[in-house]
């Protein structure tokens, strides 16, 4: 998708800010997310890294991804993780140990990956670029894709999600045990 | 837009997700750095499908379904988390050495006592809520 008057890597145009200072946000509260010795504040790190990812979607426009993300990750995930610190009866205040002892090998494999990631994602996509056109992710659209070309996987995911829930009430419930 | 800028910040994201899945001990931390990386990957698919213009938007379907399977997967690891924690009072991933294979050697004295200690709150904790759970069940039954 080159196109013939395709502008240079730098300086970035007014999307491409935009676009990098919400990754940037969201780099810094994943980082958050892990490096915290809060649990509870892990969590809520992760409400902010997933609020800017949904930014990242907006100005990517594909906006019924980023409200999807932003109902879904935001509004349900995060509560149930939320729930389930609560429910360990996990210490609020700061805690010492939630790292484990190969933290320094975990960070030697984190940068590794890092490293050949982005050295590869930059040699193979330098030259990509594309206009950012809005409208490709409207609902309307979207919609459509998944309910023509896209239903019977869409289907097999409903069950997918139904066989979850089941299965989390048969683990959760105590007073259905196994075979005696 | 310029695709090098979403694929590297889907790159470092997913580095430090796979940074906190190696280095946290707690379970649910684990899940969190999980979630992670399968934002890396949902912001990859965005990024190609608009890259790509596909006509199908099979980047941000899948971006949808990908997130679905998140919802399912987070409820199912909570969920067993919480089993971890009835029986065995922690979750500290690295605690859980039942089935390692010198898990009842010499090592561990501590974590051999709280494995016999397991069984027990486990018939303690089965018996205290078979209590409550069994008058239920005599009810129903």
């Amino acid at each position: 998708m080159t196109s013939q008057a395709q502008p240079g890597l730098w300086p970035p145009s007014g999307p491409e800010i935009v676009f990098l200072l919400l990754g940037v946000v969201a780099l810094g509260s994943a980082l958050l997310v892990v490096t915290t010795r809060r649990l509870v504040h892990a969590a809520l790190w992760l409400v902010v890294c997933f609020g800017a990812l949904a930014g990242c979607y907006l100005v990517l426009t594909a906006e019924f991804v980023a409200w999807v993300q932003v109902l879904i990750y935001v509004g349900a995930i995060v509560v149930l993780l939320l729930f389930g610190i609560m429910l360990t009866r996990a210490p609020i205040g700061r805690s010492a140990d939630l790292d484990s002892g190969n933290r320094w090998a975990a960070a030697v494999v984190g940068v590794a990956t890092a490293g050949v990631l982005v050295s590869v994602v930059v040699s193979g996509f330098h030259t990509a670029y594309t206009p950012l056109e809005p409208g490709q992710g409207a609902a309307g659209t979207l919609g459509s894709s998944v309910f023509r070309t896209w239903v019977l996987p869409f289907e097999v995911l409903s069950v997918l999600l139904l066989s979850a829930l089941i299965g989390a009430i048969a683990l959760s419930r105590t007073d259905i045990g196994g075979r005696e | 837009m310029h695709i090098v800028y979403p694929v590297v910040v889907s790159a470092l994201l997913f580095s430090i997700g796979v940074y906190g899945v190696l280095a946290r001990r707690n379970a649910i931390l684990v899940l969190m750095s999980v979630e992670l990386m399968l934002n890396a990957v949902n912001l990859n698919l965005v990024a190609f499908d608009v890259w790509l213009r596909d006509r199908l938007h099979s980047g941000q379907v899948l971006t949808l379904f990908v997130i679905v399977i998140a919802a399912a997967e987070v409820g199912l690891g909570l969920a067993i988390v919480l089993a971890v924690f009835r029986t065995r009072r922690t979750i500290d991933v690295d605690r859980l050495r039942a089935l390692s294979e010198n898990a009842a050697g010499t090592d561990d004295e501590s974590g051999d006592g709280d494995g016999g200690g397991d069984r027990e709150g486990d018939r303690n904790g089965g018996g205290s809520r078979g209590t409550v759970a069994s008058g239920g069940g005599e009810a129903a039954t």
